[in-house]
């Protein structure tokens, strides 16, 4: 297919691809994850000096790669390693989901960038459908079309991916409030810029030459507030799912980009991206019991408070001491430990390793139960928990664990609301009503951790905090459960 | 001048237990109030007037003494007279004194009169609501265990065989089969005992929601197929329909016939106790069986039974006490009298007698307040029991999120059939490279959608970052635009978007290793 690479090279190609394939498939339990993350390394470095062998081979053909433009690739990678290696180091494993957050963003805007770069010089050569239509763009052909109608999506997806993943970011980082923006029109907005968007692809496949570049230019703008706006638009606790979606995304615009330099090397690691992402979107989606077009387009997290038909929670909650939950954690031989965002927050989590320690050695049975979408990252929590050395064997999830409530003395929500909170079960009218949750109201006790009586991220009152059995212990996740341990010990 | 809490000695027949123990008393001399007890009055349960005292307790002599000048009187059974002597516990009492203790209101119109007149206050200990927060004040949940648990052992006392099964050199033992009618407290605390002493255990009730708690103590079930709901109010089982009863008799009959012991605990609150196992069916149990009647005092869940006493019909021994708890005098004081105290916790605030006629609690139990009748407290909604009944705005909200479902299904079938419309146009119009291109994405998309799925939810945030330094492949993309030659605009936006992804991948493995490492088991 790809015709003027060498046979040796297109294996390579092949090689790789599957090498990524592999490397996924490693990934899908602990034992054989970090062999994965290594099989992609080497895919990567394989695919790269395949590539560099191509352009230093294709250039004795074309005529192509320069001495000049081989020296810039050699310094750009290099830095891109230095800064790549720098960050990934240096980031607090709290901050993941930022980290995660603009590593998209990147992918988005190379995406954009390669699609303006193969718009203003195909490559020569380099794909059979340019090799037939040389440098001079007719607009006429049905080929070409295709070819530009390829370029327009790869720019679109690769713009929106990077905008919304930079709003994501900030949002993750704290910089922007969490609180989804709610323009008045916002769904009409967004048709007429995706409308406004096909008119401008009408255009730019009917322009000759570099007049395509103006009805490509307004088009990126577009697709950039699109993203900017759409991400705005989701509440923070809807972000696990935006950042699997923003991750789709990124894949898919690296697919597009395979399609538009006819390379099926990009095609096919795109499209594995693409499907991870869409997979982590479905089930974080799932475990919330709402489609993904309620995700993208309702603006959950906003008007939930106010639901309409939710049942307003009163009662009178207990407020503990620590010494008190101490002396509750002295007597529990069973206890389960829910973590949610407010421990990442809080870093609590080698505090609460270590108050785990304790309690095992105390004789009582301590293990974690994970929600789903705890944190503001599919897996969010186990990656936290892994840092603190936790064994992975006694963090649970949520099917695993959800029947043991009933036969544990005490249960610990460091930093969770929405994850435990009953209405999901029993109050018809609630927003979150459906949606699976952690049933820590079937324990013998429930304390729970937390800076004060808001509500969740989805802005729903939780009747947990008034259950006769729930304790309520106020203060900063980590100086809370510092000080537990020490009452423990005492 | 503290108040004085007295603990007059039990008169009625056989009666073991007492309202206090050594243990409740510290506590009430914790809370400043003094505690005066009749001589003995712990002596049956197994507490010498010596512990007493030297919990902080006055022994009195004189139980007319304890009564007249105590200012909450704490009790077993209901005040009574002696008939052939000339002491009336009732008319004892002090004027505007408080008591507790089981009083069945109900059962007891004249003794309720007896204390108005006293002006007394009077808290029920069998009135108490059956709510979380009360949970602490249930005496009946607390009696009724030791009754299901002490049920099993007289059964066993009377049964002369072993309970569990056996294999000796002398031949085979079956397990005793044991039925349990009635799966409340007592029924489901003679399962547990009779579970751990090895015998087979069926349990029935005719509340639908106690078969998950039989189930959980590893008893079979018995099931009766009729549809009438004995769920009643707070937990308790409600009376039913003749035809019910017929049915349930029937299959009570076709399972005692092949029990070696049946404990019945089959209560209806203010109403005499359902007949549930007739003549007939004692006639067809297993010569040498055994039949506990917990209901005895109530009119007995068997035909045949005789209040208060152990008989044998038809080879079938029944016993019909209905003492079991007084049996196990020191267990029973020991739960009863941390009962009380907690009720008394609720009304005694720093040192004097507050009731709040607005706690749902100290409302619920009281039956007199300074004379004037409480009883019975006004209903109250009960929320608890099972799920509340969707009201029409959730129902509205129900039916709009259906709705809403469809919509966002139809959203999802219209994008994927565009696509796969312009997909087609595009493949049959467009080069024969792009049908390839077409082939080979679609084909690792489906192959990336079958890899991922099996990737364990622990691993998502360590998956997406490698799937983000996969997707940094880009570079390949930007390399390839960079070919072009010399130093174009091409070559330079290829040259940006090859760092971007560079970074991107060097970022993505390296953060991933740094993330798999700290994974360990």
């Amino acid at each position: 297919m790809i015709t003027f690479t060498h046979p040796a090279i297109a294996l390579a190609w092949l090689a790789a691809s599957i090498l990524f394939i592999l490397s996924l498939r490693g990934l899908s339990s602990q034992q054989t994850a970090r062999q994965g993350n290594l099989l992609g390394v080497v895919g990567m470095g394989l695919a790269v000096v395949a590539t560099l062998a191509a352009l230093i081979m294709g250039g004795t053909a074309t005529g192509g790669a320069s001495g000049s433009a081989l020296g810039l690739l050699g310094v750009v990678i290099f830095i891109g390693c230095v800064v790549g290696a720098l960050l990934a180091s240096r980031v607090a494993m709290t901050a993941m989901p930022e980290l995660v957050a603009v590593l998209h963003s990147f992918v988005g805007l190379a995406a954009v960038l390669v699609g303006f770069a193969n718009y203003l010089a195909p490559i020569p050569g380099a794909t059979a459908e340019m090799a037939e239509l040389g440098r001079v763009v007719t607009g006429a052909t049905p080929g070409h079309s295709v070819h530009l109608a390829e370029i327009y999506v790869g720019v679109l997806v690769g713009a929106v991916t990077f905008t919304g993943s930079i709003v994501a970011f900030f949002k993750l980082r704290g910089s922007i409030g969490s609180r989804p923006l709610l323009l008045p029109a916002r769904h009409a907005l967004n048709a007429v810029a995706v409308l406004a968007m096909l008119g401008l692809g009408v255009l730019f496949l009917r322009a000759h030459a570099a007049d395509g570049l103006l009805p490509l230019g307004i088009m990126s703008a577009l697709a950039g507030l699109l993203g900017i706006h759409l991400v705005m638009a989701i509440g923070g606790g809807d972000m696990p799912v935006v950042v699997s979606l923003l991750n789709s995304y990124s894949g898919w615009a690296a697919s597009a980009a395979g399609f538009m330099l006819s390379n099926d090397l990009l095609i096919i690691t795109g499209a594995l991206v693409g499907s991870s992402g869409a997979i982590l979107s479905f089930i974080m989606c799932q475990a919330m019991n709402r489609s993904i077009w309620n995700v993208v387009f309702a603006g959950f997290g906003a008007d939930a408070g106010k639901a309409s038909g939710a049942a307003a929670v009163t009662g009178t909650i207990t407020e503990a001491t620590v010494e008190q939950v101490a002396a509750l954690l002295k007597a529990a031989r069973s206890v389960i430990i829910v973590p949610g965002y407010g421990m990442a927050v809080a870093r609590a989590q080698h505090a609460v390793r270590d108050l785990t320690n304790e309690l095992t050695k105390r004789g009582a049975k301590t293990r974690y139960a994970i929600h789903p979408v705890a944190g503001r990252l599919p897996g969010h929590m186990n990656v936290l928990l892994a840092e603190a050395d936790v064994p992975y064997d006694v963090v649970l999830e949520m099917e695993e664990v959800n029947g043991d409530f009933p036969q544990t003395d005490a249960v610990l929500v460091i930093g969770a609301n929405d994850i435990v909170n009953p209405s999901a079960q029993t109050d018809p009218g609630s927003p979150i009503y459906g949606m699976p949750v952690l049933e820590a109201w079937k324990a013998g006790k429930v304390v729970m951790l937390k800076r004060g009586m808001s509500a969740g991220y989805a802005g729903v009152d939780n009747p947990l905090c008034y259950e006769e059995n729930t304790l309520m212990l106020f203060g900063d996740a980590q100086a809370t459960v510092t000080k537990l341990l020490t009452a423990l010990r005492a | 001048m503290p108040l004085i809490i007295g603990i007059p000695k039990e008169i009625y027949p056989d009666e073991r237990r007492v309202a206090a123990t050594p243990g409740t008393v510290v506590r009430y001399r914790k809370m400043g109030l003094e505690v005066q007890l009749e001589a003995g009055a712990g002596l049956a349960a197994g507490y010498s007037d010596a512990d007493y005292q030297e919990s902080g307790a006055s022994i009195v002599t004189e139980a007319a003494t304890v009564w007249a000048t105590s200012d909450i009187v704490v009790k077993v059974r209901p005040p009574m007279a002696l008939p052939d002597a000339d002491y009336d516990e009732p008319l004892l009492l002090k004027k505007g004194a408080v008591l507790v203790s089981f009083l069945w209101p109900a059962q007891h119109k004249p003794l309720l009169e007896q204390l108005a007149a006293r002006e007394a206050t009077a808290f029920a200990m069998d009135c108490v609501p059956r709510i979380t927060r009360a949970q602490k004040m249930d005496a009946l949940s607390a009696m009724a265990n030791i009754a299901g648990y002490r049920a099993v052992i007289e059964a066993a006392e009377h049964f002369g065989r072993f309970i569990p099964g056996q294999m000796t050199a002398a031949g085979k033992v079956a397990p005793a089969k044991v039925l349990v009618v009635g799966a409340g407290v007592a029924g489901l605390a003679a399962i547990a005992a009779a579970k751990s002493l090895g015998a087979q255990v069926r349990a029935f009730d005719t509340r639908a929601a106690s078969r998950e708690q039989v189930e959980s103590l590893g008893a079979q079930f018995v099931e009766l197929e009729f549809t009438e709901s004995g769920e009643g109010e707070g937990g308790y089982a409600k009376e039913m329909s003749d035809a019910f009863l017929l049915a349930e008799q029937t299959l009570l009959a076709r399972h005692t016939e092949e029990c070696d012991i049946v404990i019945t605990t089959a209560l209806i609150p203010g109403k005499p106790a359902p007949q549930l196992i007739t003549s007939g069916a004692v006639v067809a149990m297993p010569t040498g069986g055994v039949i506990v009647d917990l209901a005895a005092e109530q009119g007995g869940n068997c035909a045949l039974t005789e209040r208060g006493r152990v008989v044998e019909k038809f080879g079938v021994t029944i016993v019909g006490l209905t003492d079991l708890p007084s049996r196990m005098a020191r267990q029973s004081s020991e739960l009863y009298a941390t009962t009380v105290l907690n009720l008394v916790t609720e009304f005694v605030e720093e040192g004097a007698v507050r009731v709040d006629l607005e706690d749902e609690v100290e409302r619920g139990s009281l039956v007199l307040h300074q004379g004037a009748l409480m009883w019975p407290p006004p209903t109250r909604p009960r929320p608890r029991t099972g799920a509340p009944l969707p009201d029409v705005k959730a129902q509205a909200k129900a039916h709009a999120d259906a709705s809403a479902a469809a919509t966002s299904s139809t959203m999802t079938l219209a994008m994927g059939a565009g696509a796969a419309l312009l997909l087609g146009v595009a493949a049959l119009t467009g080069p024969p490279e792009f049908l390839g291109h077409l082939t080979v994405f679609l084909l690792a998309v489906i192959v990336g959608w079958h890899v991922i799925w099996n990737v364990s939810p622990a691993l998502h945030t360590p998956l997406m970052s490698v799937t983000n330094a996969i997707s940094g492949i880009i570079l390949v993309g930007g390399m390839l635009v960079m070919a072009g030659g010399g130093l174009t605009a091409a070559a330079i936006l290829g040259a940006v978007a090859v760092l971007v992804a560079t970074i991107n991948v060097a970022g993505g493995f390296l953060v991933t290793q740094r993330m798999l490492r700290m994974f360990r088991k």
